[in-house]
């Protein structure tokens, strides 16, 4: 720590910050626009000039490292005069355009410009324009507003890891644009909106549509990914107008994922253009009817009752979204568990449940998400970070500067990332290349420690592992493992929905125990880890507690087909693994009950009741991350029509179903009952090992879903659908990065 | 004394005739009643009456939906929703209306105004027969701007010296 002097303000500080980051924790304000605490230091705008005592010049702030004894002036005339002359130079090509601007209102160069601005211009030669460019479905340009702090330029090559966006030219004829004409295709593109000082980068759907002023700001959650990006939701007269990222250390730092950026779009577009359902439907006589909430309550109540008195209630199943909330999940499995069944599942994307008895209590990462960037080796099994959790990509790219990555995956996938090792496994053989880095890592361990694998607490594992031949890229991924101080190995998507699922992931907990790497999980959905809380599982109750006999999963519920099923939130045929037996079962079913949000739902297809309910971000919840960490959030505006609340939906059913304990005021009642389940965090259950049969070489993958097609709100988002990554392009080939990538801060 | 004077007063009516001939001179008088409204009173171009919404010289409208007015407005009569245009993408407003029982012609909306789009005219005298009718829509603020163009410039030429 040393000690400076900013403003007449003593102040200690690390050594080697730069006075900008000094002056922003002590609250003095400097004015910058290349500056962005995330990214890297460019001083090309100079706005952040100061006085240094003692030098003659101004210097920027952003770029001068502190030294000990540094007299700082921010106000001085030599620095007001600096500040005030680069305003002057940037207002020279900058267009008085903002009525027509969209950053008007929240614009820096708007805000700066009337403490540092002339209020006439002395200059009277032409102004420069610029050709505005096509980048996307996304992101609006008017390059003409430009002022070239390449903030944008920096967040593609450092951040996003996609160089996508550039400047060409020099001096008066610099550009930001694509190299080539083409779209800016990244699945994070839209922070560039955020990061962007002024109106040159906008978001295009929101485009013109309210200003800053005008919005009202509601915090909520993202439920897209497991990782719960906090958001700031704008929404003006009952309209969602646009998303943008709420900051949390913590979860998402200042990023959005675009999906939990532009997902809005289901929920509210003007003139019902998303097709929300409205009323309560009812199939009578085969014809779709619209009716009151009165009359198709009764009738669910009456057709369950029915089912549960003719043929028993373990005909009855209920499945939920894994992006449902973790009240609406708790009821569901609350009414179905009252009904006397334990048939409730939200993982409908996955296929293999032997062993579920021995998982943890809830799948979690087991690290904080903020700590993936600290880790030195890092192995990927069946996970493409980049699609299925955008954010955690981000986080596992940082650790790529002083870490290694691993990746043994089924599918080629395209990492924003740096990877070290990577075995590209076919399906059938994947199994055994995991095993593969499990058996070096199994030898080493028995024979440094001369001990056996039962007594190193993997019963078993040796005798299954006796046939696997071990090749120099096992040993290389493992030897990473081993080596690095914070190790980890993470499981993706396709890891989970692979059909021998249960096999790989104690094989994937076996290397990590071995190699003394942290376990993780990156699970489906929003909620997964509050599915598992809440009990929305067959074989645990809420909080983990024990069920007398275990219910089917939702595959077995599926194969077998049920008397009746309730729906909530989810699109069976778009979203499971088997979409075909799942119709079949769900057309065959005597009673379907549906809770959608959308007249253009798959369940008109087969349901009996078709129950309109609130979105998102419309109906209050709560979401857990996949670190375990809860977040609830209020409903931002109100549902369009008569839909409501899931919660509230289920509430009444419990009540016309004269279930016990359904009186629940507000989602806050359910949330504190669901949190009064939990236990003592000691009593949690813990993951054992089990040994699994064998290592079968008939695996296969599900196709994955696309990015934008995860749950009901990203496939109804229009911008998103028009997107590349939509279309399935894979919006990513790394370029060959040139010898000289270093030097210039590409990493 | 006193008694003597005020018998004198009351006796021969002098207030009376005093009182009759402010009266008669009054009725002689050049009288000051505007005959409205066949004879208006004279109006300064900067009187703040019925809004109109103008137009370019061809034809285009002025308003490009910065929604400064609606801002400034203190009495929040004036509501505007804004998209791009569908013909050519161009930022325009969708709804613009001003509930004239809310507004207090204060005329920040004339003066936030970036390309003098929304104006006070002259017009002072309407009226409403519905309820409802007072709420002016976009269509009927540029009729009325279309309609009054030719005050509405000479007023404006008028006052630019003075802004």
């Amino acid at each position: 720590m040393i000690s400076i002097e900013v403003d007449g303000r003593k102040i200690e500080a690390e050594e080697g910050s730069m006075i900008i980051e000094v002056a922003d924790a002590n609250g003095i304000t400097i004015p910058r626009f290349c500056y962005h605490k995330k990214l890297s230091i460019a001083a090309n705008c100079r706005m952040c000039l100061v006085e240094v005592e003692g030098v003659k010049k101004p210097l920027p702030a952003c770029a001068t490292p502190i030294s000990d004894g540094m007299v700082v002036k921010t106000q001085s005339d030599l620095a007001e005069n600096g500040q005030k002359s680069v305003m002057e130079f940037l207002l020279i090509n900058h267009p008085l355009d903002c009525p027509i601007c969209d950053q008007g209102g929240e614009c820096e160069l708007q805000d700066l410009a009337m403490g540092y601005g002339r209020d006439v211009s002395r200059f009277c030669e032409g102004k420069r324009a610029v050709v505005d460019k096509d980048i996307g479905p996304l992101i609006e340009t008017d390059m003409t507003r430009c002022i070239h702090c390449t903030r944008c330029v920096r967040f593609g090559r450092e951040i996003a890891g996609i160089r996508e966006i550039g400047a060409t030219g020099r001096g008066e004829h610099m550009e930001i644009t694509t190299f080539i004409e083409k779209s800016v295709d990244s699945e994070v593109s839209g922070n560039i909106i955020d990061l962007c000082p002024v109106g040159a980068l906008t978001a295009k759907p929101s485009r013109y549509r309210a200003r800053a002023w005008e919005m009202t700001q509601h915090d909520s959650v993202s439920p897209h990914d497991c990782i719960g990006a906090n958001l700031h939701v704008h929404t003006h007269r009952n309209m969602v107008i646009r998303v943008v990222p709420k900051e949390n250390e913590a979860v998402n730092e200042v990023w959005l994922a675009d999906r939990d950026r532009y997902s809005y779009e289901a929920v509210t577009m003007p003139d019902n253009r998303n097709h929300r359902l409205l009323e309560p439907m009812m199939k009578v006589n085969g014809e779709w009817q619209a009716t009151d909430w009165e009359t198709a309550l009764d009738r669910v109540a009456s057709k369950l009752n029915m089912i549960v008195q003719t043929d028993g209630a373990e005909h009855i199943g209920a499945i939920s979204s894994p992006s449902a909330t973790t009240e609406e999940m708790y009821l569901l499995q609350k009414l179905i568990r009252g009904l006397g069944s334990n048939n409730i599942d939200h993982r409908i994307r996955i296929s293999d449940y032997s062993m579920q008895d021995n998982e943890s209590l809830f799948p979690e990462l087991s690290i904080e998400l903020s700590e993936l960037e600290a880790l030195d080796a890092c192995l990927l099994v069946g996970s493409d970070l980049r699609k299925d959790q955008p954010l955690a990509a981000l986080r596992v790219r940082k650790a790529t500067r002083h870490g290694q990555i691993a990746i043994i995956n089924a599918r080629k996938v395209y990492n924003n990332f740096n990877v070290l090792h990577e075995i590209e496994a076919t399906p059938a053989d994947w199994l055994q290349q995991v095993a593969g880095v499990a058996k070096y890592l199994l030898d080493e361990a028995m024979s440094s420690e001369d001990v056996s694998a039962d007594s190193l607490g993997y019963e078993g594992l040796d005798e299954l592992l006796a046939e696997i031949k071990v090749d120099q890229s096992h040993i290389n991924i493992a030897k990473m493992l081993q080596k690095a101080e914070h190790s980890g190995v993470v499981l993706g998507l396709a890891a989970l929905e692979f059909s021998h699922a249960a096999a790989l992931r104690m094989l994937c907990r076996a290397i990590a125990g071995l190699s003394g790497a942290t376990f993780g999980i990156m699970t489906h959905g929003g909620n997964s880890a509050g599915a598992y809380l809440a009990g929305a599982i067959p074989h645990r109750g809420p909080g983990g507690a024990d069920v007398e006999e275990g219910g089917q999963t939702a595959q077995q519920m599926l194969a077998e087909g049920k008397k009746a099923f309730i729906l909530l939130k989810t699109e069976i045929g778009k979203e499971t693994v088997n979409a075909e037996q799942a119709k079949a079962a769900l057309q065959a079913s005597e009673f379907v009950v549906a809770l959608t949000s959308y007249t253009d739902d798959e369940a008109f297809e087969y349901a009996d009741v078709i129950l309109p309910i609130a979105t998102f971000l419309e109906s209050p919840g709560s979401y857990v991350n996949v670190n375990g960490h809860w977040q609830d959030f209020n409903a931002c505006v109100n549902a369009p029509g008569q839909a409501k609340p899931a919660w509230k939906v289920l509430r009444v059913m419990g009540n016309l179903l004269e279930l016990k304990n359904f009186d629940y005021v507000s989602a806050q009642d359910v949330m504190q009952e669901v949190k009064g389940r939990m236990g003592a965090v000691g009593d949690r259950i813990k993951a054992r090992w089990q040994c699994p049969e064998g290592l079968p070489t008939d695996g296969h993958c599900p196709e994955p879903l696309n990015i934008y097609q995860v749950d009901c709100w990203t496939r109804r988002a229009k911008a998103l659908q028009k997107s590349a990554l939509a279309e399935g392009k894979e919006g990513l080939k790394r370029p060959k990065l040139s010898p000289f990538h270093n030097i210039l801060g590409g990493v | 004394m006193s008694r003597m004077r005020r018998w004198f007063r009351s006796y021969f009516l002098t207030e009376l005739i005093r009182g009759l001939r402010i009266t008669w001179a009054h009725l002689r008088k050049r009288k000051v009643t505007v005959q409205y409204p066949e004879e208006k009173t004279p109006q300064s171009p900067r009187f703040r009456g019925l809004h109109a919404l103008r137009r370019y010289p061809n034809g285009e409208e002025r308003c490009i939906a910065c929604k400064l007015c609606e801002a400034v407005c203190p009495a929040a009569a004036i509501t505007i929703e804004a998209g791009p245009r569908e013909s050519d993408g161009t930022r325009r407003t969708t709804r613009y209306e001003i509930d004239m029982f809310k507004c207090i012609y204060c005329g920040f909306c004339e003066e936030s105004c970036p390309v003098d789009s929304i104006v006070e005219t002259r017009i002072f005298d309407y009226h409403f027969e519905k309820r409802g009718d007072n709420i002016l829509t976009k269509e009927q603020l540029l009729a009325i701007g279309d309609r009054y163009e030719a005050m509405i410039a000479e007023d404006r030429e008028k006052d630019a010296k003075y802004r």
